[in-house]
């Protein structure tokens, strides 16, 4: 990248770069983040008028803190490792797939599959989120404020998908071992997914994932657990005439 | 992929800048389709014409006299307007039927885009910018409009294949997905009397939604019936003369946003093509959800 390009359009304000994607590529601004080593002094960023731009900020893997001030189309901060985004507006479809540590707050909405097939870190959307949120998700923590919509965490691995308002339809769908909690209605539950017993391991874990993502107002106790049957990880043999 | 927008202003003043805003929504989504772009605009009532828009692979050719032909056909006063490979008829409203005959039998080559008494359709082959800049849409006035660009899936890359489709008088329909059962839903359609012009899906749900509102119902029934009779993917936006609606199937797997404020009701595929209307940064931006039919009119 040449770097004179990058230095015309961006400056330091107070601590943080400021990088105008008025005046930059999206380019520009992901190669700059991907030239950051261990131990940069550059640990804040700001990103301006986004536009619904595509894959903002993917792939960060210093711990660097991005604050990116709109909305945000597809793939913002995917496969994150290790930064600490925060998109001061909605995001689109997949914001944090595949994520890998670190953080993504979003202080809107998300479109859907927030989240997909995420291996760690912590999403939080302060919004609602739409559907198949945290669809495959593989370890990653999501904490959404409001709803999600419906085949949110289809053949979720693991991890934890917390959710202060309601679920859509097929919740869960063919789930492997992440816990899911919500606190408010479940449309519908998909095939294998069931209600569990909150029990004491379950409200504090639940409590630390409520810490970390900012919850103050809400107690782990008000949160239904739901997870999977099992019935699906072993072929029965009384199934066989279906194939 | 496709991109698809649509535009239904509240706020008479902007109707002037309807053609230029259009224009700029639809550019932005260029990348989703660069196979064909398409606009239908409708403009104000004037209570006194109709209007057909044509096309021809030789505008020259199937153009030149073709008013004085149709008027002296018909016994009434016609006028054309060119633009490019399209052209605007316009008679009274008591002969557009049988302008759109007297055409078709004087000119066969002649594709019809649409007719009704406020709509035009502007399609053809080619990224959205070169498609807005053939036709002049960014000069043109209206109240409402929608606009798709291509990447085309179900049927070949050609003008007739373009959205948007138009199956009824002031009705039209752009649409991001594919059908499955189209063709056993056009063979219904034919029985009941519809006319096809191509193989493509998506003509089979315009066509859908005119045979309803044929029979009867309105904008909003008839976008409820093509969640239980159309089985595929969809996002539509559709138009009508005094309408505007948007509906996508349960699944909801192609993408749309819609913002509303006082001034206008906006739709796109993505957020970005949203991002130069007035007052964005303070209108109600939501995702439309599943199996939910939203409209607006006038």
């Amino acid at each position: 990248m040449p770097a004179t390009n990058v230095s015309k359009a961006t400056h330091d304000q107070g601590h943080a770069r400021v990088f105008d994607l008025a005046d930059l590529s999206l380019r520009e601004l992901n190669q700059a983040l991907h030239q950051l080593t261990p131990g940069s002094n550059e640990t804040a960023w700001e990103v301006l008028n986004p536009k619904g731009s595509h894959s903002v900020a993917v792939g960060v893997d210093q711990p660097v803190a991005i604050d990116v001030r709109g909305s945000v189309g597809y793939y913002c901060g995917g496969m994150n490792a290790g930064g600490a985004i925060t998109v001061h507006g909605s995001a689109g479809p997949g914001v944090g797939e595949n994520m890998m540590s670190g953080s993504i707050t979003i202080k809107g909405d998300a479109s859907q599959y927030a989240g997909a097939t995420g291996r760690g870190g912590l999403l939080v959307i302060e919004g609602n989120a739409s559907s198949r949120c945290g669809i495959s998700m593989k370890g990653i923590d999501i904490v959404v404020h409001g709803n999600i919509g419906h085949m949110s965490a289809f053949m979720a691995q693991s991890g934890n998908l917390v959710v202060l308002g309601d679920a859509g339809d097929a919740l869960g769908d063919s789930i492997y071992e992440a816990r899911l909690f919500v606190r408010g209605k479940v449309e519908s539950l998909g095939a294998d997914c069931i209600a569990k017993e909150m029990r004491p391991e379950h409200i504090e874990l639940l409590q630390g994932l409520l810490d970390r993502a900012g919850v103050t107002d809400v107690k782990p106790s008000e949160f239904k657990r739901y997870g999977s049957a099992r019935t699906l990880y072993n072929f029965n043999i009384d199934n066989a005439d279906a194939y | 992929m496709c991109g698809i927008v649509g535009l239904f202003l509240k706020d008479k003043a902007l109707e002037p800048k309807l053609g230029a805003m259009l224009s700029e929504m639809l550019i932005s989504l260029s990348d989703r389709g660069p196979d064909s772009a398409g606009i239908a605009i409708y403009g104000a009532p004037t209570g006194n014409e109709a209007k057909i828009t044509i096309q021809s692979a030789k505008p020259e050719r199937d153009f030149g006299g073709l008013d004085a032909e149709v008027a002296k056909a018909i016994g009434a006063p016609v006028s054309i307007a060119v633009k490019s490979t399209h052209a605007v008829i316009r008679t009274t409203p008591a002969k557009i039927d049988e302008a759109r005959e007297a055409i078709q039998a004087l000119r066969p080559d002649i594709r019809i885009m649409g007719a009704g008494d406020v709509v035009e359709i502007y399609k053809e082959v080619g990224l959205p910018e070169a498609v807005v800049d053939r036709f002049d849409v960014r000069s043109m006035t209206g109240t409402h409009g929608i606009g798709h660009t291509r990447m085309a899936t179900e049927s070949a890359v050609t003008t007739m294949g373009a959205h948007p489709f138009s199956t009824g008088a002031d009705q039209c329909l752009v649409h991001n997905g594919s059908l499955s059962n189209h063709n056993n839903v056009r063979r219904e359609l034919i029985r009941d009397g519809m006319k096809f012009e191509t193989e493509n899906d998506t003509e089979v749900a315009a066509a859908y939604l005119s045979s309803k509102i044929a029979h009867g119902k309105n904008l909003g029934e008839a976008l409820e019936g093509t969640l239980s009779d159309l089985d595929g993917f969809f996002t539509f936006v559709v138009g009508t003369k005094n309408g505007f609606g948007v509906v996508r199937d349960p699944i909801a797997c192609k993408p749309a946003v819609m913002a509303e404020t006082d001034q206008y009701v906006a739709f796109g595929s993505e957020y970005r093509a949203l991002t130069k209307l007035p007052g964005i940064d303070n209108a109600r931006v939501w995702e439309p959800e599943p199996a939910t039919v939203y409209f607006w009119e006038h």
